[in-house]
């Protein structure tokens, strides 16, 4: 038995990348937002929240290249070149897989994008 | 196109094109920074148009290239590549590049330590419709004190301004120092400005508040520090009364129900404070240069001047009350 499936008839993959990166934004924003607003009843400092949001968009990273790699399979690793339109069973896959292969990349990038802040912001807003 | 009609063209062009000019440089221009906001925000814009131009010839550049008229055609892989690397990674690259620059940029931009100057010690700055009024603390002993459509900064010195509205949404901007920044009612905005040259600036509402939006504005004086402490410890100190026909008249006619000569009459707030009225250099909220015959103008029949103007007009008081008052005002140093 696999652990993870080598097809999934689904489109539900094809949204995995685009979710974590949303899911990734509002931790973000979420969590540095309800922080200052509390900071002084918080029992950690700035700079600890600030890597725990680091490790979280490693987190957030390793997932989509994890369905970036699966959708690659999918693909055939690019055996077969776009577009992938004839009305079959394979094509349909093949189709899939390559979009949610370029999803996953869109969603990379704009992970990276939304954590650049981290690198530069040293405290709350007074 | 004919000689004629050319030389028309250029002939208008040389009447037109200083004028263009003389728009970038001056009293309101973020082309012609005196502030250190202002300045980044400039340098920023000089990168992106420089950057933006460099992209727009390249891509000219590749469209004549395709137009040209004998061209072999581009193998399938070879256009991939150039997409791949042109059309991805080029722009991915530099919209990274400038996410980084601009978010380094920010704190400069919008210094946030604003907030960390305890409100009492911030210049307020309050937006009505259609004018300024402005809060000075008080400092070292000397008391604080409110003044109109005019605000003097020393130079050199980070200055923090609480920004309210009244009645309807303002925007605060001094173009040549900095901002802008939006004044809600009901909320308390901070900015925070650092003059760097001396001058005289303007800063026009950037937010439209009504009929006479475009005649809000106010003067921004950017001093020497001497300079700005004898201006500072005038105000504070206010005015004596000097029993002219003038100042009676004044009083006579219930201006006194909505402006202040501190020192001198009442405190009213309705309208802008007008205790060193003389030394402003503009008769309302930057509309009118401050001369006698505006002054009178703006008396008799404020609305004719800056429309939907809070003031009533004052045309039924006999032109000789009304050239007292404004003798009365223009004197007012
Ligand atoms: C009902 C209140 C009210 C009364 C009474 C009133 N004013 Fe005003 N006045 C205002 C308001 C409000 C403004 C601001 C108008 C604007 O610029 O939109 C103003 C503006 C002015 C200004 C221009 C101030 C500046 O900084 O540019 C002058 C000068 C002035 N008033 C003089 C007078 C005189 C003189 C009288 C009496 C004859 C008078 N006002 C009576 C409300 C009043
Ligand atoms: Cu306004």
């Amino acid at each position: 038995m696999r652990l993870i499936p080598k097809e999934i008839e689904s489109l539900w993959t094809l949204f995995t990348a685009p979710t974590i990166w949303a899911v990734h934004f509002l931790v973000c924003y979420v969590l540095v937002a309800v922080y200052c607003e509390k900071a002084a009843a918080a029992g950690f400092t700035f700079a600890q929240m600030r890597l725990v949001l680091v490790l979280i968009t490693l987190l957030a990273l390793a997932g989509i290249a994890l369905s970036a790699w699966l959708a690659w399979r999918q693909w055939g690793f690019g055996s077969g070149d776009p577009p992938h339109d004839a009305p079959t069973q394979e094509d349909r896959l093949l189709f899939q897989g390559f979009a949610t292969l370029l999803l996953s990349g869109l969603s990379f990038v704009s992970v990276v994008f939304v954590a650049v802040p981290l690198f530069f912001i040293e405290t709350c807003q007074p | 196109m004919s000689i004629h009609s050319e030389r028309k063209i250029f002939g208008r062009l040389q009447v037109v094109l200083p004028f263009l000019v003389a728009g970038c440089a001056g009293r309101q221009s973020a082309l012609d920074p005196a502030g250190q906001e202002a300045a980044e925000v400039y340098h920023l814009s000089v990168v992106m148009v420089i950057g933006g131009g460099i992209i727009w010839l390249t891509v000219i550049g590749l469209l004549t290239h395709a137009c040209r008229r004998r061209r072999s055609a581009w193998s399938e892989e070879g256009a991939g590549r150039l997409i791949a690397w042109g059309g991805v990674a080029f722009p991915v690259i530099v919209l990274f590049a400038l996410l980084v620059y601009t978010v380094w940029l920010m704190p400069s931009i919008r210094p946030w330590l604003g907030r960390a100057v305890a409100e009492p010690d911030r210049i307020q700055v309050i937006g009505e419709q259609f004018w300024w009024r402005v809060r000075y603390p008080a400092e070292e002993g000397l008391a604080g004190f409110e003044t109109a459509n005019e605000i003097r900064l020393p130079v050199g010195e980070r200055v923090v301004f609480s920004l309210r509205a009244d009645d309807v949404i303002h925007s605060f901007w001094i173009p040549s120092l900095g901002g802008k920044m939006d004044m809600i009612p009901g909320r308390t905005n901070v900015l925070s400005l650092l003059p760097t040259k001396t001058g005289v600036f303007r800063a026009p509402c950037a937010e439209f508040c009504g009929v006479s939006h475009a005649y809000m504005a106010f003067s921004v004086v950017v001093m020497e520090r001497n300079a700005f402490d004898d201006w500072r410890r005038k105000q504070a100190s206010g005015n004596r009364p000097e029993g002219s026909k003038g100042e009676r008249l004044f009083t006579h006619h219930g201006c006194v129900g909505c402006h202040s000569v501190r020192g001198t009459t009442p405190i009213a707030g309705l309208g802008p404070d007008l205790t060193h009225f003389a030394d402003r250099s503009t008769v309302g909220a930057g509309t009118l240069a401050n001369t006698r015959k505006n002054i009178e103008r703006f008396i008799r029949d404020p609305s004719a001047i800056k429309p939907g103007a809070k003031m009533p007009a004052f045309d039924m008081v006999p032109p000789g009350d009304i050239a007292a008052i404004s003798g009365y005002l223009a004197g007012l140093r």
